[in-house]
């Protein structure tokens, strides 16, 4: 690609520019930290490196939360471009580029992430281990979704972003209707982190297969570790699929194949086949999850079991292998036929059955629970309602004749926020909320933690559900702008001021990690909430030392930390300790996502030296790895005791 | 490290369970050959996606050259047979290394490689005859699929050689060990499942070449 050095990095554009500058002093400001406290020994030993599945966690959430900021003030500008008719805020292309990240980092980049981080986090505690079967593959998978990231992420600033929208269909996703290397930034910045997503799916499967302690019985894990399970098997059925529809989009593009295009033979909606046949499943794989998460919250804050703990399984499983079975509902209107869409109608609707079980299951944990009011327990008793709507609408939307007049308006954007927000990103919240003190050893303070919830929760209902109605008089989705005769001031207008309350609840939430940090009681027990049941409450300390627990917990009944509590016996009595052993850390996967950037960069602009240089260090690290005898360390059973005993006299919190 | 001597898990003081296999003998290599299965199964869906669209295109030829003109069958036999033997010198292989003879497994991995080299040539010549015929991965969408599904599918065994070769190696300088065997054994399952596309290859791309033509 021929590129002149104004063509490389994006001029012309005052908030690009604005971006680039903040990009340059926040580069220049975090090298000055670090160099001046001394702290990238620190960086690269304690995280870079690590394979700690509780400190990969952790990178993933706050990997999580910057793309959260970035994917959300692209939507912050979206809606300011549509708060009134004719706005000059944005032009066509910018306002194209603005919906194709925002979506493409919100689901991949935000929604993913941050359920694997609370994933890495919760599950090898839940089934009482000490970490996940593969942990140098833990640490690779962070490290290329990240590179992955970063590269799809640096496209607005240098080459330009990609403006295909988040779905890239053909050809419009074509050398010749998106010129420049923005398109390929997308494909090559989603197949890396995928390698990274595959890699997780894979761990945890055998992590919660492998790794459960004695007596974790499959039908006693906890209700998250079995959705992860599930999502881990979902992702190894669908990822695939987008791996090599990705490949063939970059060798459309870069080596001029036809699979898609409308000379030679292509298909164009063969894109939109394979696009949707792992798209949809993935919808699931950033759900179910969250029902792990909300089916822990609810019944440790209504302090009850869980009810229809085993219906819930088989609704997940149901939820699971019909995920496979409705990609086709993404495009009725591409002329399949009745038959067809009335195959795919029904499967869609079918989704609600099992889907509405859980509801059921959690409303009926609830019923005469001793609730506790905590702000965990207030996302997910507004996640049950708010979610429910974006339920009821997806049937809606599920009935092909009707899906005609809902397609491509605000009614499905309006549907996709309340089911994504609603169930994914209140989900996160509140596991992240829950799981903070198992993080770092304090909680986040509950009275700001309100203020969010509530300023968030109204502005999600103020942006959103007017935008149904929106949809339904007609406002098509991706214009970006409309004239003051069509009559969507009003409501757009206070759709934008939704969004905003949103963004700012966001700031107080990201205000409240720092005042908990300044302020916040520091935790003393394993199990802060005093409501846990499972077993990633049964550490000696909040935080949880670097090898978990110093005996492995015996388990005899689902909910086994809430047994013991009522037995009163103490997991963490322990008369002897015996050595422990522990994998060691790796600075490989960092240095061989390192070259996949390079690698993908060069792909990118099609400067094939920089793609071969960073193909050729991707296999010397492969290589590396293949011969390096890594078989962990051992701790001895003394420094496991000193460790206890610390604990045991509050001198140390987890780490 | 003698590679010439018989590995007898009857001796070995150190793993309690004198009969199971080396490769099952640690908890990481059993955590291994399981996450190696579940790999297996993303291939799958991996292929199967490329087999999909293989078949969605297959008459979709467009101005280009005609498969059934440059199809060389009795070229396909023999790479089938060359890949197909390679899959039960690589199981020798294995069968070997159970009876604990590192320096037989040794030469039946070798005998494996050289069959799957002689493969891999064999399909570079038909590339490039292909190529030379004017189909080209830009000439229609048919070609494109073809091109992409054998070329993923050779790719893959090119790489299986080259992960064969470090394991050799490894054996070498370590002996064979729980970590060397269990390494040996997953590249061996790898080496099974590309014979296992290779036959839906066969069958799916040349054999019902013969039928539609």
């Amino acid at each position: 690609m021929d590129l002149t050095w104004d063509e490389f990095i994006v001029t012309g554009d005052p908030f690009i520019l604005a971006g680039q500058i903040s990009i340059l002093f926040t580069t220049v400001a975090i090298i000055f930290v670090l160099t001046y406290f001394k702290k990238w020994k620190w960086l690269w030993n304690e995280w870079i490196t690590s394979v700690d599945h509780k400190r990969i966690g952790i990178l993933y959430i706050i990997a999580a939360l910057l793309m959260m900021f970035r994917a959300g003030v692209d939507a912050l500008m979206m809606r300011t471009q549509l708060a009134a008719p004719n706005m000059p805020f944005l032009d066509a292309q910018h306002y194209n580029e603005i919906f194709t990240t925002h979506g493409t980092i919100m689901i991949l980049f935000m929604a993913m992430p941050f359920l694997i981080g609370l994933m890495n986090v919760a599950v090898p505690l839940q089934i009482g281990a000490r970490d996940v079967a593969f942990p140098f593959l833990n640490n690779l998978s962070f490290w290329t979704f990240f590179m992955g990231a970063m590269l799809f992420n640096v496209s607005f600033v240098i080459g330009g972003a990609p403006d295909a929208s988040w779905s890239a269909y053909m050809p419009l996703a074509s050398n010749d209707l998106s010129p420049g290397p923005g398109q390929n930034f997308y494909l090559l910045g989603i197949q890396i982190s995928g390698i990274g997503t595959l890699a997780t799916g894979i761990n945890l499967i055998v992590t919660i297969l492998k790794m459960r302690t004695k007596g974790m019985k499959l039908m006693r894990m906890p209700m998250f570790t079995w959705t992860s399970l599930i999502t881990s098997l979902i992702i190894i059925g669908a990822f695939p699929i987008l791996t090599v529809a990705l490949a063939m989009q970059t060798f459309d593009r870069l080596w001029g194949t036809a699979f898609f295009t409308l000379q030679d033979g292509g298909m164009p909606m063969m894109w939109a086949n394979l696009f949707w046949l792992w798209g949809h499943p993935e919808v699931y794989i950033v759900i179910l999850p969250v029902f792990g998460i909300f089916s822990e919250i609810i019944s440790a804050f209504s302090r009850k079991r869980l009810f229809g703990y085993t219906t819930m399984v088989i609704a997940v499983a149901l939820i699971s292998g019909l995920s496979f079975l409705v990609w086709v509902h993404h495009f009725f209107t591409m002329g399949a036929g009745a038959t067809v869409n009335s195959f795919f109608s029904v499967t869609t609707m079918l989704i609600a059955v099992p889907t509405g079980i859980k509801i059921f299951n959690w409303l009926s944990t609830l019923y005469k629970g001793r609730i506790r009011f905590s702000v965990p327990m207030i996302w997910a008793l507004g996640f049950i309602p708010n979610f429910t709507i974006g339920g009821v609408t997806g049937v809606m939307l599920a009935m092909a004749a009707a899906d005609y007049q809902y397609h491509n308006t605000y009614f499905l954007v309006s549907h996709f926020h309340y089911v994504l927000i609603a169930g994914t990103v209140f989900g996160c919240f509140a596991g992240f909320i829950y799981w903070y003190p198992k993080m770092f050893g304090h909680k986040l303070n509950e009275r700001i933690g309100r203020w969010v919830f509530w300023i968030f929760m109204i502005g999600f209902n103020i942006c959103f559900f007017p935008q149904y109605f929106l949809g339904l008089d007609g406002m098509p989705r991706r214009i970006y702008t409309y004239f003051p005769e069509d009559g969507w001031f009003s409501l757009n207008f206070l759709s934008t001021v939704g969004a905003f309350m949103m963004g700012f609840a966001f700031v107080i939430l990201i205000y409240s990690v720092y005042y908990s940090y300044r302020y916040e009681k520091r935790e003393t027990t394993g199990d802060p909430w005093g409501v846990g049941r499972t077993l990633e409450w049964a550490t000696a300390s909040a935080v949880p030392p670097h090898y978990n627990f110093a005996r492995l917990p015996e388990v005899e009944s689902q909910d086994a930390f809430w047994e013991m509590k009522q037995k009163g016996v103490d997991p963490n009595d322990i008369d002897e300790y015996h050595e422990i052993h522990m994998p060691n850390n790796s600075g490989n996967p960092f240095i061989m996502s390192s070259f996949m950037f390079v690698a993908g960069f060069g792909l990118v602009f099609h400067w094939w030296t920089i793609a071969i240089i960073g193909t050729i260090g991707i296999f010397a690290c492969m290589i590396q790895r293949s011969f390096s005898r890594d078989d962990g360390h051992h701790i001895p059973a003394e420094e496991v005791r000193e460790t206890e005993e610390k604990i045991k006299e509050g001198h140390m919190n987890g780490y | 490290m003698d590679i010439d001597r018989k590995i007898d898990p009857q001796e070995r003081e150190e793993f309690p369970d004198k009969e199971t296999p080396l490769e099952y003998q640690t908890e990481t290599g059993r955590y291994n050959i399981l996450g190696f299965w579940m790999f297996l199964g993303a291939e799958i869906a991996l292929f199967a996606t490329l087999f999909g669209t293989y078949f969605v295109l297959i008459h979709r030829t467009a101005s280009g050259v005609m498969p059934e003109d440059v199809f060389n069958m009795g070229l396909v036999l023999t790479m089938t047979f060359l890949l197909l033997t390679s899959s039960f010198t690589s199981g020798l292989a294995i069968h070997e290394m159970r009876l604990g003879y590192p320096r037989r497994m040794m030469i039946w991995v070798g005998v494996t490689l050289l069959l799957g080299l002689g493969f891999l040539g064999f399909e570079i010549y038909e590339f490039v005859h292909f190529v030379q015929e004017g189909a080209t991965l830009e000439s229609s969408a048919f070609w494109s699929a073809f091109f992409v599904l054998l070329g993923t599918h050779g790719l893959h065994v090119a790489l299986g050689i080259a992960w064969f070769i470090l394991i050799i190696i490894q054996v070498k300088q370590r002996g064979l060990i729980p970590a060397t065997a269990n390494k040996m054994f997953i590249a061996s399952l790898y080496w099974h499942f590309l014979d296992v596309i290779w036959v839906f290859i066969f069958t799916g791309v040349y054999l019902l070449r013969l039928v539609i033509a």
